[in-house]
């Protein structure tokens, strides 16, 4: 579209498409704003439409919204910033002169009473304003916020002096020295908005970790079309298109690669420190970042599909989720203003009835004071911010954690369960040993392979995997097979050539009648290694065994030591026979095996060790072990190399290392230890500072606040709550838990 | 005790009374959300000091969507959150932001990202046999 005569075709084209009510293009924006009836068409047919017509179109990423909404909110942040500096620096230097002017005033004195005044119309009447306008409108609403103490606070005092200082002789009439508190309405403003300047810096800087994400999108995207390549925007990028990558770009979409090879960081979003080498076939992530070589890949996820996308989103709802330990929170700061305003109405009355005199100047300073240290901020921010601060971070370590819920109950873990296969082990069985029965009918254990590979070569097993991937590894004729037979949980049995030949463990040897025997003990040695041995039988006689092993990470170990130092127990759950089980557990340090558990019963074990008060955590991959992950108190989904389920399970690991468990861990206690710190500080703080704020201790020790000193700690209260909280972000796996 | 004494102890019982009416029990009324039959149900809510209405009453299992127009630039009420709904937006000042979700038959909170101003969203099965 490149002038108003295209941009109105297009709009014409819309508005006489059927269903639409109204249409908008913009030639600027390249954008349009469409009206319509949802029964009838939709945004996809629309873009078809106008693509009918020759020009190109595109529906708006969801994420542009994300990113335009963040963009509005760091305009708004900065416009705050602008406008509190101004206001702060107007309000500190009338604070200087007020204050000046009090302290060089001896007696009272009309000069510098009026002089006060007039330095403080302008810091009430337009520094501080904000505070008696929004305390206003949620009036208004029936409703009370930080405004209304402040304004209440500072607009009885300043509404008092005023009264004093124009009608001083009527003060004076009554018995009552006129004594005005301008110093105190000037000090508070200042201070408050010295606060809330320090807040919503720190509070910017809550939700860095998305804008990070955000950030990690290339702006455009290097497509093949037509044989030549061109240059795109990200938006007009789509499925199955075939996209260049040079070195030292960034990743513009998921997809696999069909040509060149290179080196991938993919860091940013997996945690995974090494560059992982891909070639043709090997799947890339949108936004990790390419290295050394060139490649070409076929875009399979655009928009609001790829893996970034999605991560996006899911850190975006834990950040607006809650966590069930705010709910008290919560309520306190629903009540919280107006309970606290009474609290001053009957501060005023007991010192006014009871306080000494000047009665009616101590309780009004006392009600104003109370109003002035009450902060209902730092007790709804203590949970939110660190919730938001430990979300972003966990993204960035390649753990996503979604929401306050699984963040607080990852705290209370005491239970691991690990999946075998594919969490402490690789997922990728290898054969290790091809070994022939001694007197058996087969003579060369190349023609072992042979037969057990075209029979496994029909089965979905992950064994039989390795083993067809052994017999084409050595070149093994592919043979036929007829009369194939899979028998769940025992094994295979097929008729090659003219004999049957079986495959599987000692349960399938029993069921055909073959006696093993002489076998045995080799099958009991493969096992004790940590192999799962399969036996095969040509006809009725035991041929050989074939063991096959899924290597263990190289990380496991580490991770389980790290887990039992962090007080946990780690248990390991798998289909296997019971020998190989505890070889590999025993290898990585696993005390508890459960051995022999068919998929199906996993969530019963996990049901068995919650009926013993245990709260467990089951790690395992995203489809299968899904019903144990959701039965679990927290569900751990485990990546498996580029194919993230990033939906499954409370806690998704990006990469398969079974030490993004421990980081989970370890995070959500670091999280927890400084939400519980937030809201005690937030609580203490209420707690203690209103009752000394009223008075409490003046009767005993004669101690009592100014509102300066009320309007200081109320500011260092929720910039410290939201420091706390910032401190996430620094946060390391295995430092200081 | 002195006149001005009683005075102003009978004054400040009556304005903690007065208090604690205004701010919790005063002024809540509900509205339903508007419906054309096929699309979401809509409400468009005022955000200035407070959420205006402040209840709203839905239809439970039909997409609800909430027109949030912030007229204001307090940063109190600069985000909104439906936690139940895993929803945590910003509300740029002067503008409209929209909210869909689909609740299940409940009542649903509504707050600023400080839990300060609050909403209720009431979403109630239909006693109407409409779908």
């Amino acid at each position: 579209m490149t002038c108003a005569a295209c941009s109105s075709r297009v709009q014409r084209t819309l508005e006489r498409a059927e269903g639409v009510s109204s249409a908008n293009v913009n030639l600027m924006t390249g954008g349009a704003t469409v009206e319509y009836d949802p029964g009838v068409t939709s945004p996809e047919r629309l873009v078809e439409t106008i693509r009918g017509t020759g020009y190109g179109a595109e529906l708006p990423p969801a994420e542009e919204s994300t990113e335009s909404l963040l963009d509005a909110q760091d305009a708004a942040r900065a416009a705050e910033l602008r406008e509190l500096r101004g206001r702060l620096a107007l309000s500190g230097i009338t604070t200087v002169l007020v204050t000046a002017v009090a302290m060089s005033r001896i007696g009272p004195s009309d000069v510098g009473r009026y002089a006060m005044l007039l330095l403080t119309l302008p810091v009430v009447g337009w520094a501080g304003r904000h505070f008696y306008t929004r305390a206003w409108t949620a009036f208004r609403h029936h409703a009370a916020d930080m405004n209304t103490l402040i304004a209440v606070g500072t607009g009885a005092a300043f509404l008092y002096s005023t009264a004093v200082t124009l009608f001083d002789d009527w003060f004076a009439a009554r018995g009552i020295q006129p004594f005005e508190y301008y110093e105190p309405v000037v000090w508070i403003i200042t201070l408050v908005l010295l606060g809330n300047l320090l807040e919503a810096r720190a509070k910017s800087q809550t939700s860095g970790a998305i804008r990070r994400l955000i950030g990690l999108r290339p702006a455009t995207a290097r497509v093949v079309r037509d044989g030549r390549e061109e240059e795109v925007q990200l938006a007009a990028l789509r499925l199955g298109d075939e996209v260049v990558v040079r070195p030292g770009e960034r990743i513009p979409a998921d997809g696999v690669v069909v040509d060149g090879s290179s080196h991938v960081d993919e860091s940013m979003l997996t945690g995974e420190p090494i560059p992982v080498p891909k070639g043709a076939g090997d799947r890339v992530i949108g936004a990790t970042f390419n290295r050394n070589g060139a490649f070409r890949f076929r875009a399979e996820a655009v928009g609001t599909a790829t893996v970034l996308s999605r991560i996006i989103r899911l850190v975006q709802q834990a950040q607006g989720s809650r966590a069930p330990i705010q709910r008290l929170a919560d309520r306190i700061s629903a009540v919280f203003v107006p309970v606290v305003l009474s609290i001053a109405v009957v501060t005023f009355v007991v010192w006014f009835d009871a306080g000494p005199a000047p009665a009616y100047l101590h309780a009004l300073v006392s009600a104003v004071t109370v109003l002035i240290i009450a902060c209902p901020c730092a007790m709804g921010l203590a949970v939110p911010t660190a919730v938001m601060v430990a979300t972003g971070r966990g993204a960035e370590l390649g753990v996503l954690i979604k929401g306050g819920e699984p963040l607080e109950r990852s705290e209370a873990l005491d239970t691991v369960v690990f999946d075998k296969t594919g969490t402490i082990t690789e997922g990728r069985p290898a054969v290790q040993a091809v070994e022939l029965a001694a007197d058996g009918p087969i003579g060369d254990d190349g023609e072992l392979l042979a037969l057990a590979a075209a029979v496994e070569r029909l089965s979905e097993h992950p064994l039989a995997e390795a083993i067809v991937a052994e017999a084409d590894r050595r070149g093994v004729a592919e043979r036929p097979v007829s009369g194939f037979e899979s028998r769940t949980g025992k094994g295979v049995v097929g008729v090659v050539g003219e004999r049957r030949v079986a495959l599987g463990n000692l349960a399938l040897m029993r069921e055909l009648g073959i006696d093993a025997g002489p076998l045995a003990a080799r099958a009991d040695a493969a096992a004790a290694a940590g192999w799962t041995p399969m036996y095969v039988a040509v006809g009725d006689v035991p041929a050989g065994l074939i063991a096959v092993a899924d290597p263990v990470k190289p990380t496991s170990a580490a991770a389980v030591a790290r887990l039992a130092r962090l007080g946990l127990d780690t248990i390991m759950l798998t289909g296997d026979n019971p020998r190989t089980a505890e070889s590999v557990a025993r290898s990585v340090g696993i005390a508890h095996v459960v051995a022999e558990v068919a998929p199906d019963r996993k969530l019963d074990e996990i049901g068995r060790l919650q009926d013993q008060g245990r709260v467990v955590a089951m790690v395992g991959d995203g489809l299968n072990d899904a019903p144990a992950l959701a039965r679990a108190d927290v569900g751990i989904a485990i990546g498996t190399g580029t194919d993230v389920a990033v939906e499954a399970g409370a806690v998704t690991l990006m990469r398969g290392d079974p030490l993004g468990v421990v980081t989970a861990i370890e995070l959500a206690r670091r999280a927890m230890r400084v939400i519980k710190q937030n809201l005690f500080w937030a609580f203490i703080y209420n707690v203690i500072g209103i009752p000394v704020a009223a008075g409490v201790l003046y009767p005993a020790l004669g101690l009592r606040l100014t509102p300066a000193m009320a309007a200081a700690a109320m500011a260092v209260s929720s910039v410290s709550v939201i420091s706390n909280s910032l401190r996430l972000r620094r946060f390391t796996p295995g430092g200081r838990s | 005790m002195t006149t001005a004494q009683i005075a102003v102890t009978v004054l400040g019982v009556a304005t903690i009374g007065w208090i604690n009416w205004y701010f919790f029990a005063a002024g809540r009324v509900a509205v339903a959300a508007t419906s054309d039959g096929a699309g979401p149900q809509r409400v468009r809510i005022e955000v200035k000091g407070g959420y205006d209405p402040e209840v709203i009453r839905v239809r439970a299992g039909l997409p609800v969507r909430l027109e949030f127009h912030r007229d204001e630039t307090n940063p109190c009420t600069e985000e909104v959150v439906l936690p139940a709904f895993g929803i945590r937006t910003f509300l740029p000042a002067h503008q409209t932001t929209t909210v869909s979700f689909t609740p299940a038959e409940g009542r649903y909170e509504f707050a600023c990202g400080m839990g300060m101003v609050h909403g209720t969203i009431l979403a109630e099965k239909d006693d109407h046999g409409a779908p």
